[in-house]
C-alpha cells in the first residue's frame, strides 16, 4: 500500500493580515524605512550645513514644505514604535545582571591547537535586573540624550 | 447558559479527500469540558473515526496541540465556555502537514530537535558511583524556565518565519538548546553553536515574539533566541579577532 | 574552532543601529524634522556649522548614521525576505540593501570629512 498523502497546509501571502499581533510586528519592521529616511535627511543636512548658510537655509525651506513636514510627522510617528517595541524587548533578549549576581565555576568547550576539550571556566548567574528598571533605565537614557542635544543646539 | 455548542472540527481522509473539509458537531456545552473533552465527545458518541493525539489531559504531555479559533492551543487547557455560544473553530497546528484529521506531521520537528543535542554533553567519564553534579538553586534559576519545554510545538505553529522557512530550526530546538548551554554542568556550547550560527539557525528569527505569546509553559523561546543571537555574535567577533588556536 | 560567519556581524550592527535609532531619532526628528524647519527654534547657522564641524560631533555623527543605515538595511532585507517569499530575489535583496547601506556610509563619511 502507497504511503497515505499527507497535506501540506498553504500558507498565505497576506498570513500577516491574519493576526494583529503579525500585523503590529510587520508596522514595527517597516519603521526601519523611515529610520533610513531621517538618516539621509540628516547626511543632506550635514552636508546643507557645510555649503554655507544660504544652502542651510534652502535645506530647511525644503524641510518646511507640507510634503517633507508630512512625511516627518510620519517618520516621528513610526521611530516613536521602534523605541517604544525596542526598549520593550530588550529585557527578554538580553540579560542585564546587577550587583546581586556572582561567578560560578562551569564547564567550557574549548580548542587548544585544534583539539576540543572541556576547560573549567566561570558564568555568571543570579541578580538578574528586572524587566520594569531595564525598561525605565533606558527611558532615562532617552531622556538624557534628548536633552543634551536640545541644549547643545539650542543654546 | 446554552445546553450545546458547536465544533466546527476540520476533517481530513488522505485516502478519500484531495483536501480538508469542515464538519460540524453539536456537543454538549459544559462548564468544567475542555476543547479535548468536546473532541471525545464526538469520537464517543458521534464520529468513531475522528482522528486527533492527546494523553495526558493536564497540560504536561504536550499531545493535544491544535488550533482553536485560529490560534495555537493545548485543547486540554482551552474550555468550551470561553467559546460560548460559539461555533468553535478546530483545525490542526499551522505549518504542520496534515496527517490525518486533526493528527499533523511532526517529523520535521522530530529531526531538528536532536540536532541541538539537548543534553548534558561533557568528557570527564564521571560515573554514578562518583556521586551526583552539584547545582546551586541561582545556577538552576538560570535555565529553569527554558526546561519548562513540553515539546507541544504551539510555537512553531505560531511562528511565521517557520511558516515561511520550513529549515528554520524553530523555537523550541533553540530554547531547548540554550537550556543546556545555561545548565552549568554542561560543556556543549560549542557543539550547539555550530548548528545554531547557520542561516537556519537562530539568524532566521526576526523576534515576532507569537512563540512566546502562545506557549502554555511561559518558556519565552523568544527571549532564549535573542539572547543565544548575542552569545553567537560574540563568539563569532572573537573567532574573527583570535588567532586559530586561541579559538 | 567556532566557524566564522558574515551573519553574526550584520546581526550586531542591526542591533547597535537599533540602540542608536531609539535613542537618538525621536529628538533629532523633532528638532530638524518638525521645529526648526516649522520655524518653531531657530539656532543660529554659524553656532550649528561650529558643533557640527568639531572633531567629536564628526565622529558620533558618522557613527550614528551608518549604524542606522545598516540597521534599516538588515530590518528591511529580512522583511522583503519575508514578505516577498521568492527565493531567488533573496541575493539581489541582500546586494541591494546592505550595498546602499554600504554607499551611504562612504557618502556620510566624505560629508563628515568635508563639512
Amino acid at each position: 500500500m502507497s504511503a497515505p498523502t499527507t497535506y501540506r497546509q498553504p500558507l498565505s501571502r497576506l498570513w500577516w493580515l491574519k493576526k494583529r499581533t503579525y500585523f503590529m510586528f510587520v508596522l514595527r519592521e517597516l519603521s526601519s524605512i523611515f529610520v533610513a529616511w531621517f538618516a539621509v535627511f540628516l547626511m543632506i543636512m550635514i552636508f546643507a550645513i557645510g555649503r554655507g548658510e544660504e544652502s542651510y537655509r534652502n535645506f530647511m525651506n525644503w524641510a518646511g514644505s507640507p510634503v517633507v513636514i508630512l512625511i516627518n510627522v510620519v517618520a516621528l510617528a513610526f521611530v516613536i514604535l521602534h523605541t517604544v517595541t525596542w526598549f520593550a524587548l530588550t529585557p527578554q533578549a538580553m540579560v542585564v545582571r546587577g550587583p546581586g549576581s556572582r561567578q560560578v565555576p562551569a564547564m567550557k568547550e574549548v580548542s587548544v591547537a585544534g583539539r576540543r576539550m572541556t576547560a573549567a571556566t566561570v558564568v555568571r548567574v543570579g541578580g538578574r535586573m528586572p524587566a520594569g528598571l531595564v525598561i525605565a533605565s533606558q527611558y532615562v537614557g532617552l531622556a538624557v540624550v534628548s536633552a543634551f542635544i536640545v541644549w547643545l543646539v539650542l543654546r | 447558559m446554552a445546553d450545546n455548542i458547536q465544533m466546527r472540527v476540520t476533517r481530513y481522509d488522505p485516502d478519500r479527500d484531495s483536501e480538508p473539509t469542515v464538519t460540524t458537531y453539536e456537543v454538549p456545552l459544559r462548564r468544567d469540558w475542555a476543547i479535548l473533552d468536546g473532541l471525545n465527545y464526538i469520537k464517543d458518541h458521534v464520529d468513531t473515526s475522528l482522528s486527533y493525539r492527546w494523553s495526558c489531559r493536564m497540560g504536561i504531555c504536550g499531545s493535544c496541540g491544535m488550533n482553536v479559533e485560529g490560534e495555537p492551543k493545548l485543547t486540554c487547557a482551552t474550555f468550551l465556555t470561553d467559546y460560548a455560544p460559539g461555533p468553535v473553530r478546530v483545525e490542526p497546528l499551522t505549518n504542520f502537514p496534515i496527517v490525518r484529521d486533526l493528527v499533523v506531521d511532526i517529523d520535521d520537528f522530530m529531526e531538528k530537535l536532536p540536532r541541538v543535542k539537548p543534553w548534558i554533553i561533557r568528557d570527564d567519564d564521571v560515573t554514578v558511583i562518583d556521586g551526583e553534579y552539584l547545582q546551586t538553586p541561582v545556577e538552576l534559576e538560570e535555565y529553569k524556565q527554558f526546561s519548562n519545554c513540553i515539546n507541544c510545538m504551539l510555537c512553531y505553529a505560531a511562528c511565521p518565519i517557520y511558516g515561511l522557512e520550513p529549515d528554520f530550526i524553530g523555537p523550541a530546538a533553540i530554547a531547548l538548546a540554550e537550556r543546556y548551554d545555561l545548565d552549568t554542568r554542561d560543556a556543549g556550547q560549542r557543539e550547539r553553536l555550530d548548528v545554531l550560527i547557520e542561516r537556519e539557525g537562530v539568524w532566521g528569527c526576526t523576534f515576532v515574539g507569537e512563540c512566546t505569546r502562545v506557549c502554555p509553559k511561559q518558556v519565552d523561546p523568544a527571549g532564549a533566541i535573542q539572547r543565544y543571537k548575542l552569545k553567537a555574535a560574540q563568539e563569532n567577533v572573537r573567532a574573527f579577532l583570535l588567532p586559530r588556536g586561541a579559538r | 574552532m567556532t566557524k566564522r560567519r558574515i551573519e553574526p556581524i550584520l546581526w550586531l550592527l542591526f542591533s547597535g543601529g537599533g540602540v542608536v535609532a531609539a535613542v537618538f531619532l525621536p529628538i533629532l526628528i523633532l528638532l530638524f524634522g518638525l521645529a526648526i524647519p516649522l520655524g518653531l527654534v531657530q539656532p543660529d547657522y554659524n553656532h550649528l556649522h561650529a558643533v557640527v564641524s568639531y572633531w567629536l560631533t564628526r565622529l558620533v555623527l558618522l557613527g550614528l548614521i551608518v549604524l542606522m543605515l545598516f540597521h534599516a538595511a538588515h530590518r528591511l532585507r529580512y522583511t522583503l525576505h519575508d514578505g516577498l517569499q521568492l527565493k531567488r530575489l533573496d541575493k539581489p535583496i541582500e546586494v541591494l540593501t546592505y550595498g546602499a547601506a554600504l554607499v551611504g556610509s562612504v557618502a556620510t563619511l566624505l560629508i563628515v570629512l568635508t563639512v
